[in-house]
């Protein structure tokens, strides 16, 4: 088992024949990802990357059965994308697209909160079930098959824990990047939560930054649960200074309660093993299995 | 981006929010003329002169003063422009003022006390939608109410699919104690400020006082306003608003290159591609014994046009005393990259500091031989304790 996406998930790209669309299709195409096509408004009926370009997702979700989307729209049209998605009965909804005005998210996280789906992102890497699916910008050969699950909030943090996990000898179920901005859709607690009740995951890498209390949340949900499941966790941020925004939207220190030494504390509280060095995931999760 | 107390009063007004009224001057001789003209439009007979700059306590510093006459106008006006203005919110040097607000005087005696409130706009990362925030307590810092007499902090959420409801403005205006006329009118105030909000796509509105002035109107004396950067496509007519004299050169130079950079106060630079990697780089460099002298996210195209522009920015800031580069290659090779930073050194000549390079994922290997063998004062690494353990070992 894995979470969120695996072989049989029938993916289609919102944003399929712009340069990021493409470009991130192809790559995901030849890792061996089930993309049964792709939305772009306005060349519908065209082929494009050997796969049916649909004018609308529902079209999608009727010719070809699509469950799971990945967004490439660019900003000013991405809340309406993913409510579109949302609209045509899509399952997984994850957005790469970086920079969506709040007030476009407010909106659209309010409109499918009713739906039967859920979105991953935005301003995300996207979602990775190794040798299953890669659905997401994350360069594929760094996640080995394993029992690890990730979630994280940075891209290419993601990668370097991926990597010392793998190099410790051990693999990944499914990593999930949930995205930097203020508001998402799959918040820590829920991703935290999926890989804990997915029977393949043996451990969890939690990775989190800076801002907001998405971090403290899923840690007290996981003593709550009393899973004896081990969760890995770090929090990047412990030097940068309270009021800045370090290059993700959400990762701001707002007061006292969202530094990373504060999340630190609470996720050690209750029962996280947190490394202070970014260097030592990999080894701390080696320990934690061993 | 954050707005000068003026234009952010100008948006509010725009929207139909009452405020204290003000004209922007630069000089002594402009803040006098100013005086004339708001002496004329509204009646007021003193003034006070407020310093604009992007930070808040402004009073604490010295920077918001009354004058009784138009001589005191200008002295005061004259001594504001051009002071090193120093707030709990400024660095030691303080910010230098460009120019005051000449803003009417609104606590004239009447019929009633005036009272002041406190009243921000912001978004509730928790529930991800906006809320009103506000207090009886105007006029204090909101962190040390917050921490003293929490209980006197109200918040109101909004739902995104219907607005603020007037039953939701009615019970912020009953729990600031206001009745008969004034109670009107904070009503009406909160539901245009609230409009404003909306409209303007901004990310933060922190009117501190709201006054409720000697014959019950209700007004924003001062208004701190931050626009949704990424909402600023859709509102061409604020993008001038920035005054680039307020934020950090570096960094504004950096933005024209489209590098994300913040500039700190430490001696190791460095240079990373993604936000978060970028964080847990400045940790592992603190962790090493040093202090890191900014972030910079160079993004996913790591060539050597955007190394070199990098490189340029880091070396501005005198105190630093080495530079980790730390690129995670994925769809990037991490050759490529070495190339790019082999070449970016050669263009510049000489970089009179050490440099760490530690590249990691596809060709790591390539790249690090490449880098190796390039005979340039380069150290590579490959894992990221690596890449720490050079680095405390050239701050030694």
């Amino acid at each position: 088992m894995s979470v969120l996406v695996n072989k049989n998930s029938k993916i289609i790209v919102q944003g399929f024949t712009g340069s990021e669309g493409t470009f991130h299709a192809g790559q995901m195409i030849e890792y061996g990802t089930n993309v049964v096509g792709g939305v772009t408004p306005g060349k519908g009926g065209q082929t494009h990357l050997d796969k049916p370009v649909f004018d609308t997702v529902k079209e999608a979700v009727d010719k070809v059965g699509a469950d799971t989307t990945i967004i490439f729209v660019p900003p000013a049209f991405a809340a309406d994308a993913i409510m579109e998605a949302a609209d045509a009965g899509i399952k997984v909804i994850i957005t790469i697209t970086e920079g969506i005005p709040v007030a476009d998210m407010i909106v659209a996280s309010n409109y499918i909160k009713d739906k039967n789906c859920r979105l991953i992102g935005p301003n995300c890497p996207g979602v990775i079930t190794p040798e299953e699916a890669k659905v997401g910008i994350m360069p594929g050969f760094v996640f080995k098959k394993g029992k690890v699950g990730i979630v994280s909030k940075s891209g290419t943090l993601t990668y370097e824990a991926a990597d010392q996990v793998v190099k410790q000898g051990l693999g990944i179920t499914t990593a999930i990047g949930i995205g930097g901005d203020p508001i998402i859709g799959t918040t820590t607690k829920e991703a935290v939560e999926l890989l804990i009740n997915d029977p393949e995951t043996e451990a969890v890498v939690m990775i989190g930054e800076i801002g907001g209390q998405l971090e403290a949340d899923a840690a007290h949900w996981y003593k709550e649960s009393g899973s004896k499941k081990p969760v890995v966790g770090f929090i990047a941020g412990e030097t940068a200074p309270a009021g800045r925004t370090m290059g993700h939207a959400g990762a701001i220190v707002g007061g006292s309660d969202d530094t990373a030494q504060a999340k630190k504390k609470i996720m050690r509280s209750c029962g996280i093993h947190v490394v202070d060095s970014p260097a030592e995931i990999g080894k701390k999760v080696a320990e934690v299995l061993r | 981006m954050n707005l000068h107390e003026y234009q952010g009063k100008e948006i509010l007004s725009s929207f139909g929010v009452r405020i204290q009224r003000g004209i922007v001057a630069q000089n002594a001789h402009e803040a006098v003329a100013a005086a004339k003209q708001l002496t004329q439009e509204t009646g007021t007979s003193w003034h006070v002169i407020k310093a604009q700059v992007h930070a808040g306590g402004r009073g604490k510093g010295g920077g918001v003063k009354l004058a009784k006459n138009l001589k005191e106008v200008e002295a005061i006006a004259g001594q504001i422009i051009g002071m090193n203005l120093v707030t709990p919110q400024t660095s030691k040097e303080g910010k230098r003022v460009h120019q005051v607000l000449i803003a009417e005087d609104v606590y004239y005696p009447g019929p009633s006390e005036t009272s002041e409130f406190y009243m921000s706009v912001l978004l509730n990362r928790g529930t991800g939608r906006n809320m009103i925030m506000y207090s009886t307590e105007g006029g204090m810092d909101i962190e040390t109410v917050a921490e003293e007499t929490p209980h006197l902090i109200f918040t109101e959420e909004i739902d995104p699919s219907v607005g603020l409801m007037p039953f939701q403005a009615r019970r912020i205006a009953f729990n600031l104690g206001l009745s008969g006329n004034a109670f009107k009118e904070m009503t009406k105030f909160v539901s245009s400020l609230y409009t404003a909000y909306v409209k303007s796509d901004s990310s933060l509105f922190e009117i501190n006082p709201v006054l409720k002035t000697s014959d019950d109107k209700i007004m924003a004396v001062d208004a701190k306003v931050t626009i949704d950067d990424n909402a600023l496509y859709r509102h061409k007519d604020y993008v001038n608003l920035r005054d680039l004299r307020e934020e950090n050169p570096i960094e504004v130079e950096a933005k024209e290159v489209g590098l994300n950079y913040v500039d700190l106060d430490g001696n190791v630079g460095c240079m990373v591609n993604g936000a978060g990697l970028a964080m847990a780089t400045m940790d592992l460099i603190k962790q090493a014994g040093g202090e890191p002298a900014n972030f910079l996210d160079v993004g996913g195209t790591a060539d050597a046009a955007r190394v070199e522009a990098a490189f340029k920015i880091i070396l501005k800031d005198p105190a630093v005393k080495a530079i980790l580069i730390n690129i995670f290659g994925g769809i990037v090779r991490c050759d490529r990259v070495a190339q790019g930073v082999i070449d970016a050194y050669k263009n510049m000549g000489t970089i009179n500091v050490p440099i760490i390079v530690r590249l990691q994922g596809t060709n790591a290997d390539i790249a690090k031989e490449l880098i190796d063998s390039s005979g340039l004062d380069v150290q590579s690494a490959v894992e990221f304790q690596e890449a720490a353990d050079k680095v405390q070992a050239v701050l030694a």
